[in-house]
Order: C-alpha cells, then structure tokens, then sequence
C-alpha cells in the first residue's frame, strides 16, 4: 500500500462525542502546532446538543499559510464508535485511521487503502486512572500524547502547554503528563514513528496569534468604548456576549470602587435587545448586540425605526445556517440579503465583512465610528466558521492617538452659539443631520423621536412633498457612507485576464488559495475582497474591467451577487455563481472546480490566457 | 397636522422655584379626541413636574404606539421624546437608562401596547427593576386602531358596537404586584387630584413605579356596559386611601388621625401621607395589597390610590454595581483599555 507522505501539510480529524471532555485536548494539540511555528486552522463540526452526539476536530497544518479547509483528511483520530463507520470512509487512500483497540474493529468496516494504527486508550486509562471520569477524559490526552510519537510533535511544546493550562491546579499536571506518555510510549513500541505525516518546527507564524473572531470582536467593542451591550443567547454569536463581559470584568471595573463602566443586559427576546441598544444610542452611549439569523428577523422591526429615525447602532450578525433555525451549529453566509434590506419600506443598511479574528476586532470599532457618523445602524457580518473557531491571525491592533468618531452631536454650547437647531436639518450637505442627546440643555435642542415621517424639525408630518424630501436626505447619506466604509482589497493576476472573482468574509482563506490551484490549470484570475456594502466604485470598476467575474459565497442563492445586481446594474450574464452551502467551510478545491466547470471561455481560455 | 402654541409666556405667570412656570411644562395642542382621558393624564403630568420643579432637560419621555402612546408630544416640550415602535417602550426605556442614569424616565403606554403586544418587555422591565415611572393609560380597547377589545377589558364588557367581551381581563395592577414592581398605583384619569400626587410619588420612587390609569376613550369604549366609561368608573370607583405627596424638607401641613394614616419615606427625602386607610392594607406589605386588590374585584370596586411601595426598592444600576457616572458621559481615556493592555491579551494568545 502507498502510504501519504507529507511534512507540514495535512489535515487532521478528530472524531469525538459532544461533553466528553475532548474540545480542551483538541485545543492542546493545535495549539502545539502553532507553537512549532506551524501554520494551522482548526475548525470545530458540532451538533445543536450538549451531550452524547458526534462532534468533530478538523485541523488543517498548511506551512504555506493557508488557513482555509481542504477537502479530505489525511489522519483520523477515533473516539466515536457512533461515527466510525463513516469515519473511516472519509479517510484518503493512503491515510491513517487512529482508533481505539481496547475493542476489537468488525472485519468488515476494515479498509485495506489505508493504515489502521489501534492504541488501547481506554485500557490504559482503566489500568492507570481509578475515578471512571478521569478514565474518560485522560483518554482524550493518550490521543494527543500517541500524536507527539505519530506525526512528531514537540513533546516538549505540549507539556508547556499543559503546564499553562493547570498553572492553577498543579495537582492535574502530572496525570496529564502520563497519559501523554502512555500514549507516545505504546505508539513507539508498536508502530514505525512518525508515520508518513509530519511536523517540522518552523518559524512561519511570526507574530500571529491564535484567537477566536467572537472574541476579538468583542474586544473591539470594548476599545471603541462600547457602554451597553444587550443580547439574547444564540449560537454563534453568544460567545461574543460571553467574551464582551469577561473582558469587561477585567478591562472595565473601576480599581478603587469595584463598580462597572459598561452595563450588559441579557434581554428577554432580540426584540428587547436591540430595543434597549437603540435606547441607549439615542441617549448618547455608544451600544451594541450580536445575535445571528433568526435575531435579525426579530430586530427587523426595530432596524427601520433606527434607521427612519436615524440612531446609531452596532449589530454583530454571527451568520449560521438558515433558513428558520436551519443547520443552528454550521457556518453559512446566509444573510446578505435579510440583513442588507432589513425592514420594511425602503431601507438599506452598512454592512462589513471581516475575515481574520484582526479584522472583527479592528472592523467593530470601525462599526461604532460609522453608526455614530451616519447615525444608523451598521452591521458586521461574521460567521459561525470565523467567530466560533480559533483562527491565526495577525495579532489585534490600536493605536493610542486613535479618537472615537462620534459624529455630529451638540453640546450645551453648540446649541447655545446657534441661531436654530432642527434635527433632521441638513446643513452641512452631506445627508447628515446634527443630533442633540436628552439632558444637553435646559431650554434648547429638545426634539422628539418618531418613527413617523416627520419634517426637519422633527415634527409630525404627512405631507408627502415633506417625505419624499426626508427619505431622499437619508438616501443621499448612503453616498456620505461609500466614502467612509473600507475599500475592497484587489489581487492582481501576474498576466492580463478576462476573468475575475470576487467574495467576502470567510471565503476570503479558500478563494486565495483557489488563485493559485486555477493557476495550475492555467486559469489566471483577478480577486476583489469586498470589505463593506455599500459598494464603493472600486467594485463598479472591477466588475466593468472583466468579461466574467465569479462570485464566491457560501449561500444557495447567491445573495451577494443579488446585490451587486441590484445596486450596481451589473450585468446578470457576467456575474456567475460559485456556491457553497453544505454548512461546511467552503474549500480551495471546491472554488477551483466550480470555476473549471462553469468556465463560459473554456477551451480556448484553459490553454492560453488572453488579453482583455 | 402639527399646532404650534404661541410662546408667548405673560411675565407675570407664577412660576416654580427654578423659575418655570406650568406652560414650560406644557407641550404642542393635542390632537386627540374631544373629551379623551389620555388629555386629561397629560394635564396631570404637566401639573406633578411644574409643582415638584422637575428640570425639563432632565426628563426623557418615552412611548409606543397608539393614541396614548401620541401623548408625550403633548407634554414637556423642553423634554426629549421619543415615540417608539408599538409595545416597545420598555427596552428602549431600558437602554436609555442604561445609558444615563442621572435622567427621569417616564414612559407612556397603552392597554394595547402593554397587556398584548409589549406584554413580554413589561414583564421584564419590572424584573429588573428599571428606574422609570410607566404610565398605562387603561381603556380597556385599541383606541387608535378603531375601538377592538384589549386584554384589560373586563368579562362581560360591551363594546360600542354591543358585543359582549368573553375573555377575562389582565389586571395589569395586580400582574405587577405579583411580579414583584416596587411601587404600584391606580387612579383615574378624571380624578387628578389623586393622580398629580401619585405621579409625584412616582417620580420620586428610586425603581419602577407602575401606574395603571383608567382613561376612558370618549369615542370608542364609553358606551353604556363598558366598565371603562366614565359613568361606570365613577360609580365603581373606590380608594385605597387619600393620598398626599411631601417633598423633601417641606412642613407637613395635615395633621392625620391616629391608626387613620401612615407615612412613608422615600429616598430623595420626600414622603408620601396616606390617610383615611382601607382596612387590612398596609402600603408597604405586598400581601395586603395583593389581598385588598382582591378582594375589590369580587366586589366589583375600581380600586384606585397607591397599591403598594417599597422604600428600600434597589434599581437596576444598584443591581449591576455601575458607576456612579453616566455611562453615557465617558470617552477614551475611561473606556479604552490602550495599547499596552492589547500586547498582553495579544500575548495571551499565543
Ligand atoms: C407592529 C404593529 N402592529 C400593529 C400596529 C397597529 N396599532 C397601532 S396602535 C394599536 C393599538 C393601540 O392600543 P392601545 O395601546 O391601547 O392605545 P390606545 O390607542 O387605546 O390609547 C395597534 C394595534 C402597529 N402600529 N404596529
Ligand atoms: S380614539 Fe379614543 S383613545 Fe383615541 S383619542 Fe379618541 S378618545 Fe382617545
Ligand atoms: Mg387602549
């Protein structure tokens, strides 16, 4: 049998059951990797369930640095009898199937195109642990620990790891560091190691960090001087919440009273969440939610109220799989269109897109500066593949001299200087109104808030000359916002081409890898990675210097490129599809094969590229 | 269509102690119906803070949807305003307070806007406590959509068009005693005698101090078999006790009869004197007013007056150990933790 051989590029699966204590010994083991100076990506697979159901491990070791998924897995690692069947199908010819062999395989599960490696983890553990629940969880480390022998990985990285991790429960250490060595043990003295896979320490990490985009993002919201955050819990985006307050405790608590600067509110519904934000914008804080899909749907009502009225307000879209509660636990970028037009009437909103754990962080405090110039709500729409995994990424940025953009707000003196003050006035031209926050002035600048049509100062109206002349202002801030949001990032090809491609968010680690695969095909591509809607010209301009542009989402209807449709007239014809929406992370190979196949220029262009 | 009172103010209008006087506190000519009870609450609103010499700038008037919700246009217009989306003051209140806590909220609402659509964020609202005065102006029908039933309105009541309601009511008074709000009251709206002092006291609670206020709607529900036209509320109606609200280092000018009356403090200094008490209730003994409440249902009495107060009522920032300062007030150099705090959480990660 040909077995894989690979250094520093690979994927590794772990196959285990929810609750059972895997997800820390997981963790370790990417975290070992990235501390060999080793690009790595994990991703979690889980069930909507707490306990007892199968859940997967993916790790992908990629030295070049690319972190987005790849199809196939070189090594499985299985805990699961629920999932072994299919388990050890997923598994490449020439690949490894780990496995406990406390219990014998069935003959015919057997596969003789790959190599079957048993480790009696669970023998050890009952041999070496009393307590059955140390049994279960010490396996999970034997795993890790046959791992350092299997694909050597630094068994020194590792036991720092572990030292880290108990530094406050120093009792745990050395159990830990048994069952990394019953495992490496037992794996030496019974197989060839290391197999065919294997890590070789590098420096190619430089100064990234390990992180998930939930927490950054969260952090974000806390140096943009986020006060108020309300929210209901819903994968993906709890975490955020989770992480706004535990920074919060350590970031916002007043040394010498112990009391907050920030106030979290878990609401009853996403109805109250995103009520109680847009209550605390209006009276001058800054104040966000996260929620995903089907919070959206909920806050939609509310949405057009900040929006007509025009509040500020930050809403973190965690985007999982819909529609209704759909596939709650897998990633999908479902919500372009729902979040883009949320509400009803005429509405639009200012949507970014980060893809690195560094761009949620640096792309919601943007958010708040935005919200605040605009003074209406501005989304950042990650994913659950972004926020819930831990990603590389280049370390968080802030710089000291940054100054909150709170946009146009009155003081007690402006209104005093002032000859009139209207509040839906348009005085500076730009579509932007100057607003005033309740207990400002003890006689000027009180104005009322209504999600009624309403004249310049802010009166009740239905005179439809007077409307048109309002919404016709609030659209004209839409232009105000194409010269604020962040540009789209452009990747030439090294020859000239009639092709483009052109995503956003997470696709963004696939679709650069996909660049070079259709290289290899002798297809050249230019890629745009739009950072923010509304679009800017750049993306016009891109669209109308290629004869075909592929759009890349991870949808089924390809929403965002509805969107470029709809508000650049782009033409349908040269705009074509590349779809992802199984739930999994769209990967390189995938991207690739779409391409080759709905190439509209395909024989002549797949030889030779041609000049546009 | 919007009226503009003329500003004019005659210098010789009496005027508060910090120098405003009542049409300071007024606000633009209401365009609800002739004879509407939710008029006559405004009034009384307009009257509680020019008598307790609330600073306009300071109050924030918050609402829903309906024609009780239109209301706050038609109070306090040196206050900012906002009319939310329908049954959704409450999180909006929530948030403003969040946001600032030094201001004075107080929220309008409909029986519509409470006891159905916004029956969710009421709740709530009192769970946590949140300092703000919410005024339900109770008709017992959707005035604004056209006269259909609410969920106050009582079993057996007629409608205008004569059919008879078959679902029981939601006493909202009662719901929050049970829920645990800190300060509960029911007045009437053709009553301001006993209503300015109840808003008063309202304002002056340090938690959420609930009024449900009968407003008859003149146009829809005030039919002969309504139980919340004015005819009917009047022959029903029945006090707690008299109420009268002192505001801080003010003499007491009345003297009560012994085992008649009962006093009780507030925080800001100020109290409230009750006389002429029901029997078996005690202001301050939840059970007693859960009971006397009761006990007026069976008999079929509109029981108004103070229900119920708490004078140790902790509000929601207390609750969440905020700081003193208003959130609202704070900028960088309070809220950003700076870049040398980032190279350790960046170090963290690694
Ligand atoms: C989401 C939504 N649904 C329905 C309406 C229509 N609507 C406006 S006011 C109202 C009822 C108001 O009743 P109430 O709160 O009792 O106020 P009233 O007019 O009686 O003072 C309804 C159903 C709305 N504005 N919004
Ligand atoms: S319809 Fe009823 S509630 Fe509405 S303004 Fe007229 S009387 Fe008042
Ligand atoms: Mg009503």
């Amino acid at each position: 049998m040909l077995s894989i051989n690979a250094v520093n590029d690979f994927v590794v699966r772990f196959a285990n059951v929810n609750g059972s204590g895997s997800a820390s010994a997981n963790n370790m083991f990417a975290k070992a990797i990235f501390r060999m100076g080793i690009p790595v990506s994990p991703k979690n697979i889980f069930p909507s369930n707490i306990q007892g159901l199968p859940t997967w491990y993916e790790v992908r070791i990629n030295e070049k640095g690319y972190l987005g998924r790849r199809d196939g897995v070189d090594m499985m690692i299985s805990v699961n009898p629920q999932s072994i069947v299919k388990d050890i199908a997923a598994v490449k010819t020439g690949g490894y199937f780990v496995y406990d062999n406390t219990r014998k395989l069935h003959n015919e599960i057997i596969r003789d195109d790959i190599n079957f490696i048993g480790i009696p983890m669970m023998r050890m553990c009952m041999e070496h642990y009393k307590d059955p629940r140390k049994q279960q969880l010490f396996k999970n480390m034997v795993y890790v620990g046959a791992l350092t022998a299997l694909i050597d990985m630094d068994e020194a990285v590792l036991k720092n790891i572990i030292a880290e991790q108990f530094a406050k429960k120093p009792k745990l250490i050395p159990p830990n560091e048994l069952a990394i060595k019953l495992g490496a043990d037992y794996a030496r003295a019974n197989y060839e190691c290391p197999t065919g896979l294997k890590l070789e320490t590098r420096d190619a990490v430089g100064d990234h960090i390990m992180i998930e985009g939930n927490e950054a993002t969260a952090l974000g919201a806390i140096y943009a001087g986020a006060t108020v955050m309300a929210w209901y819990p819903i994968t993906p985006s709890t975490s955020v919440a989770k992480a706004f307050e535990t920074n919060c405790k350590k970031l916002r608590v007043d040394p010498e009273t112990g009391k907050k600067k920030y106030a979290f509110v878990q609401a009853e519904d996403e109805l109250a969440a995103i009520g109680m934000v847009i209550g605390a914008t209006w009276n001058g804080a800054r104040a966000f939610t996260a929620t995903s899909g089907p919070g959206i749907s909920l806050m939609s009502e509310f949405i057009g109220l900040a929006y007509f009225a025009e509040i500020p307000a930050v809403l973190i879209n965690v985007q999982r799989g819909g529609p209704s509660t759909g596939m709650p636990t897998r990633t999908q970028q479902p919500d372009i269109i729902s979040t883009a037009y949320a509400s009803h009437g005429d509405t639009k909103h200012v949507l970014l897109f980060p893809s690195t754990p560094a761009e949620c962080f640096e792309m919601t405090a943007t958010a708040f500066d935005l919200a605040d110039r605009l003074q209406t709500p501005v989304f950042v729409m990650s994913d659950l593949d972004l926020g819930m995994n831990n990603h590389m990424s280049p370390p968080l940025k802030w710089d000291d001299s940054r100054v909150y953009d709170r946009g146009k707000v009155l003081t007690a003196e402006d209104l005093e200087n002032m000859e009139e003050f209207g509040r839906y006035l348009d005085v500076d031209d730009d579509g932007v109104c100057y607003r005033t926050v309740p207990g400002t002035h003890p006689t000027k600048g009180s104005f009322f808030t209504r999600g009624t049509s309403r004249d310049e100062y802010a009166r009740y109206t239905e005179d439809g000359q007077v409307y048109v002349r309002v919404v016709d202002r609030i659209l004209k801030k839409w232009e105000t916002a194409k010269s604020l949001v962040p540009k789209p990032q452009v990747q030439w090809s090294e020859s000239e081409t009639k092709f483009g491609i052109l995503f956003f968010g997470t696709t963004n680690y696939s679709a650069l890898e996909a660049m070079e695969l259709l290289e290899e095909e002798g297809i050249q591509v230019n890629a745009m990675r739009v950072l923010a809607f509304p679009f800017t010209t750049e993306v016009e301009d891109f669209i109308d210097k290629h004869e075909y542009v592929f759009v890349i989402e991870q949808n089924r209807d390809a929403q965002f490129r509805s969107l470029l449709i709809n508000e650049l007239d782009a033409h349908p014809k040269k705009l074509i599809r590349v779809l992802n929406y199984d739930g999994m992370p769209i990967t390189a190979d995938n991207i690739k094969n779409q391409i080759v196949q709905k190439n509209p220029l395909a024989p002549q262009l797949a030889s030779k590229p041609t000049a546009s | 269509m919007s009226y503009i009172k003329p500003t004019f103010r005659h210098p010789t209008l009496p005027k508060n102690k910090i120098g405003f006087a009542k049409a300071d506190y007024e606000g633009k000519i209401s365009t609800l119906c002739a004879g509407c009870g939710h008029d006559s609450i405004s009034a009384s609103i307009v009257q509680a803070c020019y008598e307790m010499a609330v600073e306009p700038h300071k109050l924030a008037k918050l609402s829903g949807i309906g024609c009780s919700s239109k209301t706050p246009t038609y109070f306090l217009d040196n206050s900012h305003g906002f009319n939310s989306v329908h049954g959704r003051m409450p999180s909006v209140t929530t948030g403003a307070y969040m946001a600032n806590r030094d201001l004075i909220y107080l929220g309008v609402s409909g029986d519509g806007d409470t006891a159905s659509i916004g029956m969710g964020q009421f709740v709530h609202a009192i769970r946590r406590n949140l300092n703000m005065v919410y005024i339900v102006m109770n008709n017992g029908c959707y005035g604004l959509t056209k006269g259909q039933d609410s969920a106050t309105a009582d079993y057996g009541s007629i409608s205008k068009a004569g059919s008879k309601n078959m679902f029981q009511a939601i006493d909202l008074a009662g719901m929050a005693l049970e829920l645990g709000a800190t300060f509960v009251g029911r007045s009437f709206s053709g009553d301001k005698s006993q209503l300015v002092p109840m808003i008063k006291a309202a304002i002056s609670h340090p938690g959420f101090a609930f009024l449900d206020v009968i407003s008859p709607c003149v146009t829809f529900n005030n039919n002969n078999g309504s139980t919340k036209s004015y005819d009917f509320v009047r022959e029903h109606i029945e006090a707690t006790a008299a109420i009268d609200y002192v505001p801080p280092k003010a003499q007491i000018s009345v003297a009560y009869a012994e085992g008649q009356s009962a006093e009780v403090k507030l925080h800001d200094g100020s109290s409230i004197h009750l006389s002429k008490l029901a029997p078996h209730w005690n202001p301050s003994d939840r059970n007693s007013a859960v009971n006397r409440l009761q006990a007026a249902k069976t008999k079929g009495e509109v029981l108004t007056g103070l229900l119920y107060i708490d004078p140790e009522s902790q509000d929601l920032h207390e609750l969440q150990n905020t700081v003193g300062t208003p959130l609202n007030q704070m900028g960088e150099s309070e809220l950003c933790p700076g870049n040398e705090a980032l190279d350790s959480i960046n170090s963290s990660f690694r």
